[in-house]
């Protein structure tokens, strides 16, 4: 973004990549390929790079105000020094926060969800899917996290693109706004799981699994990592894969 | 001897208003124990809600089964209510069957229409003891439910059975007697239920079927006097509350967290000193972050633990619970009514408020169940009536962080990445946009 600034041009979006995008080695690749998309379509995009912070979502969560407004004031000191209008993120977290939480203290940005962005990207003609790609008929699960689904209402828009790649969607019981949770949300992804009969992500990954498909589609970094080792820990790893939306568009492009 | 019954009638109609009248007050004072919160919004979007919610009941409608025999037992309750009207009138004038004069050929089809909502009534309500007592459905069973709150769900169960049951013996007798010309009991066309087992009583001496009509008339209707008193203090009070509680439910997305202006404040002071105000003598008013009892609380938290009438829809779709965490966010919501019901009691003897030493965190509450909220909000789309566990659960955090620094240990490290790395993970923030060259590279 400093080197936008530098030379006078504005970027058509800002692309927040979090800091699981940025650091975990599994969601980088999410963000690899949605900056491949972004690339590959000719959106003039720009990251804060080093002046991204976390946006304090897992503070607030878990109960330290303080942390999170210390975030938050950060963070929207620098969006708006560099007058960012528009901002798109692969965290449903860090969406949920910049849509709800960052305007009542002073951030106001149109902000999208990078499967929202995609959906409208292929609606509008400008990503365009292969025909018969990878996905063509295949049985795929998607699960909706919390932040997208139940937080925003946002349901359909990734499955537009689900749709776009002409799999077959087998839905699991509980979905949309009965979706049932990963078990990182609320700041559960840097703790143990309290003591109880299973953890959350195992109860959930089997979920996905007796659907039959595939590959579970996901939209969240955290869900990825989640389900990803609820597969694991059936040992059916090598049968069942966790994707990311982003990632399933990036192979799939024309 | 009508005269007699007209003002023993009277009399305890007005007893009964007026002990139910107490203990409304004595409900709203307790609301009002919480914080002030202003929710006037949008009146449009809360009308909506109210009449699809509570008066439609639309999220019912996810458990189609116990939809339709809730459905019953509400339509039966709301619409017999207008025969309780006539019920009463008769009360007070001696005059039976005040209507069927006036309504003519409509009276015997109301009343019939009436007999067939109480015969679905009495059938929904054993069939609902039968899935709380027999089948034992998982989430009527929870350990929370032990004791006085599984008592009361078949208290009002078993209520209804008998309020039903008098309703309608009162009813076929009537027919009987009235096909005898007794004096009093105005004719009227058969009904459509109990018009079929008038032979039941065919065989009894009139002076004996006006007992057991009077009796049912009276069991009847001191029944719902009682009923009416029992509501404050039972789950069932969500009949009336479940009404303003979708009313004044959250309009703003679910996976919104409501702000702390004052720490927010206090961050700007500190990082632009110079917006802060003049420093003056004057003491801060004592003010506690975060919940850690429920004149923490808002008063629409507390509304909404008057208004739940422990279903259980959003534990058995909390991902906490159902893996045998300890959290159920039905029980955050019956521990905040139970706290609240002894601050009441303490307020009662005490005039104002005196610590007892307790708190709703703690001695109700446990960090343990706090800790194991995903924050995932299924409690709160669950809840057919807009109760929000979540908003509950998130306060009290924020009490135990702040307050008593009480975090686990992981969640401190975290926080402390947070604040040196920018970061929840101990990263180098160089390292940020390292993903940049590796994808051009």
């Amino acid at each position: 973004m400093a080197e936008y600034a530098a030379s006078g041009e504005t970027p058509e979006v800002l692309f927040w990549v979090g800091c699981a995008g940025s650091f975990d080695q599994r969601a980088q690749k999410v963000t690899k390929a949605f900056a491949t998309i972004l690339d590959k379509v000719g959106i003039k995009f720009a990251i804060l790079g080093k002046e991204e912070m976390c946006t304090g979502d897992p503070a607030r969560r878990a109960g330290n105000e303080f942390l999170f407004q210390m975030m938050a004031y950060n963070n929207i000191h620098t969006l708006n020094g560099y007058g960012i209008k528009k901002v798109v993120t692969i965290c449903p977290h860090c969406f949920n926060i910049f849509k709800n939480e960052y305007p009542a203290l002073g951030g106001n940005y149109e902000v999208m969800h990078h499967t929202t962005f995609l959906q409208q990207l292929i609606n509008d003609g400008r990503v365009r899917i292969k025909e018969g790609g990878a996905f063509k008929g295949k049985k795929i699960t998607y699960h909706d996290s919390c932040y997208l689904g139940r937080g925003n209402n946002i349901y359909d828009a990734p499955r537009e693109v689900l749709a776009a790649l002409d799999i077959e969607l087998v839905e699991m019981k509980r979905c949309r706004s009965n979706g049932m949770c990963c078990g990182a949300g609320g700041a559960q992804m840097f703790k143990e799981e309290e003591a109880g009969t299973t953890r959350v992500n195992f109860e959930r990954a089997n979920q996905a699994m007796e659907t039959g498909a595939s590959i579970v589609a996901v939209n969240c970094p955290f869900c990825t990592t989640m389900l990803t080792d609820g597969i694991k820990n059936k040992e059916k790893e090598d049968s069942v894969a966790v994707m990311d939306i982003a990632e399933m568009v990036v192979a799939s492009l024309a | 001897m009508h005269i007699i019954q007209q003002l023993l009638f009277i009399l305890c109609s007005g007893i009964a208003v007026f002990f139910f009248a107490k203990k409304v007050a004595e409900i709203r004072r307790n609301i009002n124990l919480g914080r002030d919160e202003d929710i006037t919004d949008n009146p449009s979007a809360r009308w909506k809600n109210m009449i699809l919610l509570a008066l439609g009941q639309k999220k019912m409608f996810k458990r189609p089964v116990a939809a339709f025999l809730h459905l019953a037992v509400y339509a039966g309750f709301i619409i017999i209510n207008l025969e309780i009207l006539e019920i009463f009138l008769d009360g007070i004038l001696g005059k039976h069957r005040l209507f069927a004069p006036m309504l003519g050929n409509l009276y015997p089809f109301l009343i019939g229409f009436f007999e067939v909502l109480a015969v679905l009534v009495l059938t929904a309500c054993v069939i609902f003891l039968i899935r709380r007592n027999i089948l034992k459905l998982r989430r009527l069973n929870m350990p929370e439910l032990n004791g006085w709150p599984k008592s009361d769900a078949n208290i009002i169960l078993t209520t209804e059975i008998i309020l039903m049951g008098l309703f309608l013996t009162m009813n076929t007798i009537d027919l009987v007697l009235q096909s005898r010309g007794v004096e009093h009991y105005t004719q009227t066309a058969s009904f459509w239920i109990t018009g079929n087992f008038t032979w039941l009583y065919s065989n009894l001496s009139t002076a004996t079927l006006i007992g057991i009509e009077r009796t049912c008339w009276w069991l009847h209707i001191l029944g719902i006097f009682l009923f009416l008193n029992y509501l404050p203090f039972s789950k069932h009070l969500h009949i009336i509350l479940a009404f303003p509680n979708a009313y004044y439910g959250k309009l703003i997305p679910q996976g919104e967290i409501k702000n702390m202006p004052d720490i927010q404040n206090e961050v700007l002071y500190m990082m632009e000193p110079d917006k802060a105000p003049p420093a003056t003598d004057a003491q801060p008013e004592h003010h506690r972050f975060g919940a850690k009892d429920i004149q923490d609380l808002s008063w629409k938290n507390l509304l909404d633990a008057y208004s739940c009438t422990e279903c259980g829809r959003c534990t058995a779709v909390c991902p906490a619970n159902m893996t045998g965490k300890k959290l159920s966010p039905r029980k955050i919501m019956m521990d905040t009514r139970d706290r609240m019901e002894e601050v009441g009691k303490n307020i009662d003897v005490n005039k104002t408020f005196q610590d007892d030493g307790k708190s709703l965190l703690n001695d109700y509450i446990t960090t343990e169940e706090l800790r194991a909220c995903t924050t995932c909000q299924a409690c709160v789309e669950a809840c057919p009536v807009s109760i929000d566990p979540l908003s509950i659960i998130t306060q009290l955090r924020r009490n135990l962080v702040m307050e008593d620094s009480n975090a686990p240990q992981e969640w401190n490290m975290m926080f402390g990445n947070i604040e040196n790395n920018m970061a929840p993970w101990k990263f180098s923030p160089d390292d940020r946009d390292k993903w940049v060259e590796e994808l051009a590279g």
